[in-house]
């Protein structure tokens, strides 16, 4: 279970106040106006933005001051998922030994997992030669190495075009379900919301809502959440 | 993104900048303990300032002057070769001053090409040493320089603004009024103290086409006290007011750091509208190829006159050639060790620190001010000629930080901020980061940074030139040494080969950094 307690997340002049807990295993939609703060929850879970008040607690252990690769998180970001002078299997590769010098039995495992995701036979391949669709594939099989209990998305597949941004977020829900992992997705599309999400955060005027069943808020916003969807 | 955790330590960075930082101030200590105040400045000495003063105020005056016409053809002109024109501009830079100063002579010297037209119509050949000469050399290397930066300030102003006068009508002259003459405003001052402070500093152009009691620099007058009259008093006191004379300069080139003020466009390809009329282009095509000629023909003297000498050099040349090599090879090395952990620890910084402020040291001291400092440290443990070949190396390395930090610095921010929280989030640690990430993506940037260093390094003669006993040199000094004992075609020859070597020298290394770069 992830909780925050009484937290103060401070992101230059602004800050944004959470107090909640998600289940383990949840699939946990991030929702809100533009600017509201979801990055900067997010940020605050994998560890770029520090707590001035309060506590982060992962199963029981405080990891309020944990830095970014000790924490039990797998993160999407926006874009620059992978580095570009690196093959597939070497970018892959980082989830298992961020230093890359990995075992024979390391590197069939980084087959594996590219395979999963449908990039088999393209190990060698760097970033650059790939479609963007492929390239968020490529991501996904080093967030499957990492395997991390926690998988936060900020908005990772937001340059693709609708059909394949369903895809991936399929994807997404598969690999969660196959390794049991909280998923945390930040969304500002309602239908992506209630398709991979059974709950939702509302992340308005600097306070991160506890969750609440997905189709509950988004089918009766409070009024906040109402302006920003337009629906009047 | 304040407060945000960065991939790597800022250690390596730190040590390295207090090397630096030691031994420049270190070296500035020592000149000022050492320096003689007690016999005063003489007659010689205030005439060697206001000398200096004067060549680098007419160079400045006389670059700029000239750059304004030749940046603003450049901007408002396409034409076939121009990108490569610019990137010509460019090449003074890593040009050795001692072939250019050769190139110079066989253009403009008493037997040189623009004499022999002179006398062939009856006129007097032309004199270049003393003050015409200095100034001559000085506009050579710095009209290219003055140029860019001119034209830089042309190219800042968005292609929206340019669209903008179009529509409403404006001519050449009209344009000139809104929009070329504010940004000159700004960008002529900051262009005359770049080229006033360089010159301020030119040693090597001083020591071949100066000379004599009017037509000496301060700098040059530290080399005589030196290898002359070995008064080490004296050329300490003269390099605290070389030193003076710097941060006077240094002051002047911050003061006039130019602004923004045009706003930001959308970066919309840069099309012109005006200046169509027949006389604008004539006059446009005019700058450009003066300004041509008077690089390359130079260039091409050397050309002409080395070839003939390259066949019969003498062995002494091969020698110096040889240590020039390595010379430049390890002073490339120490720059990489000192500017590249530097370069990242700046770009961690959120604000100007100590770091940044150490990498800018090497601008502010000249070369044979820390060359004299060194001296003067080594002096009572060692023979300080038996190290000329190592302190060479390393003067040439720390002069050369400053311009690879420009380099460098731009570049691992932007590696830092495009990958630093990935490389966090996968727990990668300084090491891991930097051999998988920071110097991988940085290597173009490295490459050139190193192909400057060499290049520099291979042609400089200012350190050597202190510290060389008869047995010693490198090859620009060797090349000096032919000069003064009148074999102008072996010096000419030399020239070719030094010339040859300099760029070989950046090519590789630029080269290098871009092989197979995945960027």
């Amino acid at each position: 279970m992830l909780r925050f307690e009484k937290a103060v997340i401070l992101n230059g002049d602004f800050t944004v106040r959470a107090n909640l807990a998600l289940e383990r295993g949840a699939r946990v939609a991030v929702i809100g106006p533009s600017g509201a703060g979801k990055t900067t929850l997010l940020e605050a879970i994998a560890g770029f933005r520090p707590l001035e008040a309060g506590r982060l607690v992962w199963d029981g252990r405080d990891i309020t001051a944990d830095p970014p690769g000790a924490r039990p998180v797998a993160m999407l970001f926006q874009d620059g998922n992978l580095f570009p002078h690196l093959t597939l299997a070497q970018n892959a590769g980082l989830g298992l030994r961020p230093d890359l010098r990995l075992s024979a039995e390391q590197k069939e495992r980084v087959k594996a997992a590219l395979a999963r995701v449908g990039l088999e036979g393209l190990e060698d391949r760097r970033p650059g030669a790939l479609s963007g669709g492929q390239q968020s594939r490529a991501a996904l099989a080093r967030v499957l190495l990492q395997d991390r209990p926690l998988l936060l998305l900020d908005e990772p597949f937001a340059a693709l075009g609708p059909a394949l941004k369903a895809e991936m977020l399929d994807l997404v829900a598969d690999l969660a379900a196959e390794t049991g992992a909280t998923l945390l997705m930040i969304s500002h599309d309602p239908d992506d919301a209630r398709r991979i999400a059974d709950q939702a955060v509302l992340v308005a005027e600097g306070v991160a809502h506890p969750p609440r069943p997905t189709t509950d808020l988004l089918d009766n916003p409070p009024p906040v959440l109402r302006a920003y969807l337009g629906e009047g | 993104m304040a407060d945000r955790a960065q991939p790597i330590g800022a250690g390596p960075g730190i040590g390295a900048a207090a090397i630096v930082a030691a031994l420049i101030l270190g070296s500035l200590a020592a000149v000022a303990l050492r320096a003689e105040p007690g016999t005063g400045l003489g007659p010689a000495d205030w005439q060697a300032v206001r000398f200096t003063l004067m060549q680098a105020a007419l160079s400045a005056a006389i670059s700029v002057a000239l750059a304004v016409p030749v940046a603003r053809a450049l901007a408002r002109r396409r034409f076939a070769g121009r990108s490569a024109l610019i990137t010509l501009l460019g090449a003074p830079f890593i040009l050795p001053v001692i072939v250019a100063v050769l190139g110079l002579l066989t253009v403009f010297g008493r037997a040189g090409w623009v004499s022999q037209a002179l006398g062939a119509a009856g006129l007097e050949p032309l004199r270049i040493y003393g003050l015409h000469g200095v100034v001559l050399a000085h506009v050579f290397f710095n009209l290219p320089l003055a140029t860019r930066l001119i034209l830089q300030g042309w190219q800042e102003i968005p292609a929206e603004r340019f669209r903008l006068a179009a529509h409403l009508g404006a001519d050449a002259g009209a344009i000139w009024r809104l929009l070329e003459a504010p940004m000159l405003a700004r960008s002529v001052p900051a262009a005359l103290a770049v080229v006033f402070a360089i010159c301020l500093t030119s040693f090597a152009v001083a020591l071949t086409l100066g000379g004599g009691p009017r037509a000496t620099t301060v700098e040059l007058a530290i080399y005589q006290a030196f290898r002359f009259d070995f008064d080490l008093g004296r050329a300490a006191l003269l390099a605290c007011i070389q030193i003076a004379l710097t941060v006077l300069a240094a002051g002047l080139a911050l003061r006039a750091a130019p602004g923004g003020g045009f706003g930001a466009g959308l970066d919309r390809p840069l099309r012109r509208w005006d200046a169509q009329s027949g006389l604008l282009r004539a006059q446009d095509g005019a700058a450009i190829t003066l300004a041509a000629l008077f690089l390359l023909l130079p260039l091409a003297a050397i050309a002409v006159n080395g070839l003939a000498g390259v066949t019969s050099l003498p062995a002494s040349v091969f020698r110096a050639a040889g240590t020039s090599i390595v010379i430049a090879a390890a002073s490339t090395a120490t720059l990489l060790v000192l500017a590249v952990p530097m370069a990242a620890s700046i770009a961690m910084a959120r604000r100007t620190g100590w770091i940044e402020l150490a990498g800018l040291l090497g601008l502010a001291v000249s070369p044979l001010v820390i060359g004299t400092g060194l001296f003067i440290v080594v002096y009572p443990f060692a023979d300080p000629f038996a190290l000329a070949l190592p302190v060479t190396a390393l003067v040439n390395a720390i002069s050369a930080l400053p311009f690879a930090l420009r380099i460098l610095v731009p570049r691992a921010r932007a590696v830092l901020g495009d990958f630093g929280r990935l490389g966090l989030s996968l727990n990668m640690g300084g090491l891991p980061f930097r051999r998988l990430v920071l110097l991988p993506r940085m290597r173009p940037q490295i490459g050139f940074a190193a192909g400057l260093g060499a290049a520099l390094s291979m042609g400089d003669l200012g350190v050597i030139a202190l510290f060389a006993d008869p047995e010693v040199a490198t090859l620009p000094l060797q090349i000096y040494r032919l000069m003064g004992a009148y074999r102008m075609e072996a010096a000419a020859g030399a020239a070719l080969l030094l010339l040859a070597l300099s760029m070989l020298a950046f090519w590789i290394f630029d080269r290098g950094g871009r092989w197979h770069a995945e960027v």
